[in-house]
């Protein structure tokens, strides 16, 4: 049988339109939909993320001042603020968000390929949440257990939330893995089987590349986090003894025999390093557009940036003992995962140098997204370079328990990231609304964003070389500080509080534009991705009309010599274009 | 596995030049793999349910090392339940040859038996569970039990999944349902069967040798 391709069925073409409220916008099977469902969902929680680390940073800058923040509420912060924001909402908002807007309408599909499924998807992630959040209003409150949560302390009195919000933890991280596994098939199912006509990988935007290989590589770690999920609460509640030692604890002894702690970082971590690229590689793939977009030139190095995020992908399975040297490890092993830690600085500095060699002799445009898509280069390259410094085993054993972590994972993971998620928004707003937004609200929020985390995480570098702590609520007996640490600590703080605060202009522009904005141009960037060709914006159920188009070239057709605009849209077919001349080759 | 997929890869970006633009045509327009999408959601699902018992049976063998570890003496009565298993693979592959071949209307004892068989298989853990409690082996008493127990629950529960879709598939036979899909769910669940006898027998070797 010869292949047609799922949108060239008749049956796609059948897709009913919704009829009522309920199904056009919550029980909604619409790829669209369900996007804006995942990402709003996934802002909401980390909004009270954000307000939990204000809440830290109450405590850290001014000790000795709130008398509502305790040991035990601290804890609880630390462990929520980075559970929410690594998971709910930046793995959430990447993969449910803009994986589920951005792949149907990127690849020319009407929809995901199973949208019965994705629906389930969000829902069950809804119930993840409700979870989450139930979780801090049960006696003794959510875990305080750091967002490792590692055993023995995890699950044993003495740490906040031991009766139950560890519980309610592991058991809404079980219930998200089960609905990012149900999302994870639609996407890597939709990408390989759904593109439309002329849409060969390799014409696929590194938007795509990025979302799929995160997926890939989410559906291959989440088990991990499953199976130590499983194992913990086990553990917990039946007294088995993966990995709880023989231990008495407060003078009880909870009948463990001899488990094993290390058993659970190797699972967590072999769950946790590709996170951290689950997080990455979409941004990678998102700024890559975003730059040669408002550059108005081709991306430096095309197939290079794929293979490049691929590699990462491929190299993020080997290095997840780089989070466990303090635990001890045999020194060969440290050395074998040093090396790897620091070859995967190769495809990522590959991917630099071709964002920073796009922009080089381009037409740059300033716009919002632009604006935070350049950002993100300062603040990758910046936690990159101190990541670097971790990877070395003799290095990091000194500061592994410092600020220094904080600040690097924060500038790599935490700040990078989320540049390119509102780089992303702005940039995709005007589809997604079909309104504009203010740029001159949305430049203060970035500049104020910008230089406000570059204030919070710059000098905690130096504290980490001075030696402050982490993860203490209060420094207690700490002579070999200067006082200028904690000066500097609630300097920090003050920063911090302030980029907080700063990102009520942006909700502010999103009601300002979605009740007033303008009308937005259908390509308002001169775009030439798919997504900017529908024939409605916003686009409609099944995205294409009547008609599905055709991919006649790659994605990044800007400023090609001999053609009057400075773009040509994917759909433009080739004769239209001089065909085969020397434009857009990689010098 | 991963080398093929890396040698697909590479041969969809060797020697392609991406910045040209190109007519479409049915020569240049290739699908990545011929195959229906539910073939290839149930491939990537496999590779996951792979790496989700690969990561148990690594956990199993680091904890192993440990010494508070006694060997568990494995139920007589899981060989009855591998038998009971292979024949269900059997009569899925049975069905499924029926199915594809077009002869959907003597489809109908092959799908029973392969359900019968299956919960007999399910049940047959079941009493192996009991057996053990009865001898006092609980969950609790020693690592290797507890491991015991996570793995064949683990495994019996993805059996259940697949049992879901069985269902599925039996309600639509009965009914007299489109053949063309019968037949392709039947072929999902025979891979499937396939899939978890092989986990199954990884499973039992090990905590046999173990």
């Amino acid at each position: 049988m010869g292949y047609v391709a799922i949108a060239d069925r008749d049956h796609e073409i059948e897709h009913h339109d919704p009829q009522t409220f309920i199904t056009k916008y919550v029980w909604s099977q619409d790829h669209k939909v369900i996007a804006i469902q995942y990402a709003g969902t996934a802002i909401f929680v980390g909004v009270i993320a954000l307000i939990l680390s204000a809440m830290m940073r109450l405590q850290l800058g001014f000790p000795d001042t709130f008398s509502f923040i305790n040991p035990e509420n601290y804890y609880q912060f630390i462990t929520m603020h980075g559970m929410i924001m690594v998971i709910y909402l930046l793995t959430a908002l990447f993969l449910g968000g803009f994986g589920n807007y951005l792949i149907p309408l990127m690849c020319g599909s009407r929809d995901m390929v199973f949208p019965y499924l994705n629906m389930l998807s969000y829902w069950v992630y809804l119930l993840s949440v409700i979870i989450l959040l139930i979780s801090f209003f049960v006696p003794g409150g959510s875990t305080g257990a750091g967002w490792t949560l590692y055993p023995p302390q995890a699950i044993l009195p003495g740490t906040p939330g031991v009766e139950w919000g560890i519980l309610l933890m592991l058991g809404s991280l079980a219930v998200f893995i089960v609905a990012f596994t149900m999302g994870g098939l639609n996407y890597v199912t939709t990408v390989l089987q759904a593109r439309c006509r002329g849409m060969t990988l390799m014409r696929m935007p590194l938007s795509v590349w990025g979302i799929f290989i995160a997926t890939i590589l989410g559906l291959l770690a989440f088990p991990a986090l499953l199976v130590s999920a499983i194992m913990m609460l086990l553990d917990k509640t039946i007294a088995t003894s993966f990995f709880m030692p023989a231990i008495s604890s407060m003078g009880v002894d909870p009948g463990h025999t001899g488990g094993s702690p290390i058993l659970f970082q190797h699972l967590f971590w072999f769950f946790g390093h590709p996170e951290v690229y689950i997080v990455a590689l979409p941004a990678f793939g998102i700024v890559s557009d975003l730059l040669s977009t408002h550059a108005r030139k081709n991306i430096f190095g095309y197939r290079m940036m794929v293979w490049a995020i691929i590699a990462i992908g491929g190299l993020s399975f080997i290095v997840w003992a780089h989070h466990m040297y303090v635990s001890g490890m045999n020194p060969y092993f440290g050395f074998f995962f040093a090396t790897t830690t620091l070859i995967i600085a190769v495809p990522t500095a590959i991917k630099v140098y071709n964002w920073v060699l796009t922009l080089w002799e381009g037409n740059i445009h300033l716009r919002v997204p632009m604006l935070f898509a350049i950002a993100f280069i300062f603040t990758f390259i910046h936690g990159g370079l101190t990541g670097l410094f971790l990877g070395n085993v003799t290095i990091d054993l000194p500061l592994s328990d410092t600020y220094f972590v904080v600040a690097h994972f924060h500038m790599v993971m935490g700040v990078s990231p989320v540049l390119v998620v509102f780089g992303a928004i702005y940039h995709w707003w005007p589809k997604i609304t079909g309104r504009m937004y203010n740029e001159t609200l949305g430049k203060w929020h970035f500049w104020m964003t910008f230089l406000g985390t570059y204030s919070i995480y710059l000098p905690m570098h130096y504290l980490g070389f001075a030696g402050v702590p982490r993860r203490y609520f209060a420094m207690g007996n700490t002579d070999f500080l200067p006082e200028s640490a904690q000066t500097l600590n609630a300097s920090i703080t003050l920063s911090a509080l302030f980029v907080a605060a700063t990102q009520i202009l942006f909700f502010v522009n999103v009601f300002w534009s979605l009740r007033k904005g303008p009308k937005a141009d259908p390509n308002p960037w001169d775009a030439t991705t798919l997504e900017w060709q529908t024939p409605d914006t916003p686009p409609k159920h099944g995205n294409w009309g009547h008609d599905l188009p055709e991919c006649h070239r790659w994605a990044y057709d800007y400023s090609v010599p001999g053609y009057e605009d400075d773009f040509i849209p994917q759909n433009v077919p080739a004769d239209v274009a001089p065909v085969g001349r020397d434009h857009g080759v990689e010098h | 596995m991963l080398a093929t997929l890396l040698g697909w890869l590479l041969k969809q970006s060797f020697n392609t030049q991406p910045w040209v633009a190109e007519a479409v045509d049915e020569a240049s327009y290739q699908a990545p793999f011929n195959a229906r999408p539910k073939l290839v959601a149930l491939t990537t699902f496999l590779a996951v349910a792979t790496s989700f018992f690969a990561l148990i049976l690594s956990a199993y063998s680091l904890r192993m090392e440990l010494g508070d570890w006694i060997p568990l003496t494995e139920p007589q009565l899981l060989w009855v339940n591998t038998g009971v298993l292979v024949l269900a693979s059997v009569a899925f592959q049975w069905t499924r040859n029926l199915a594809v071949s077009g002869r959907t209307s003597q489809i109908k004892p092959g799908l029973f038996l392969a359900g019968v068989l299956t919960v007999a298989f399910l049940v047959g853990q079941l009493i192996a569970w009991q057996q053990l409690n009865a001898s006092g082996q609980y969950m609790t008493s020693n690592p290797s039990n507890a491991f015991f127990f996570l793995l064949t629950g683990i495994h019996a529960l993805h059996i259940l999944g697949g049992m879901y879709v069985w269902a599925r598939a039996t309600i639509k036979t009965l009914n007299g349902g489109d053949a063309v899909e019968v037949s392709h769910s039947i072929e999902l669940c025979t891979i499937y069967w396939h899939f978890l006898l092989l986990v199954w027998l990884v499973l039992f070797g090990l905590m046999l040798s173990t």
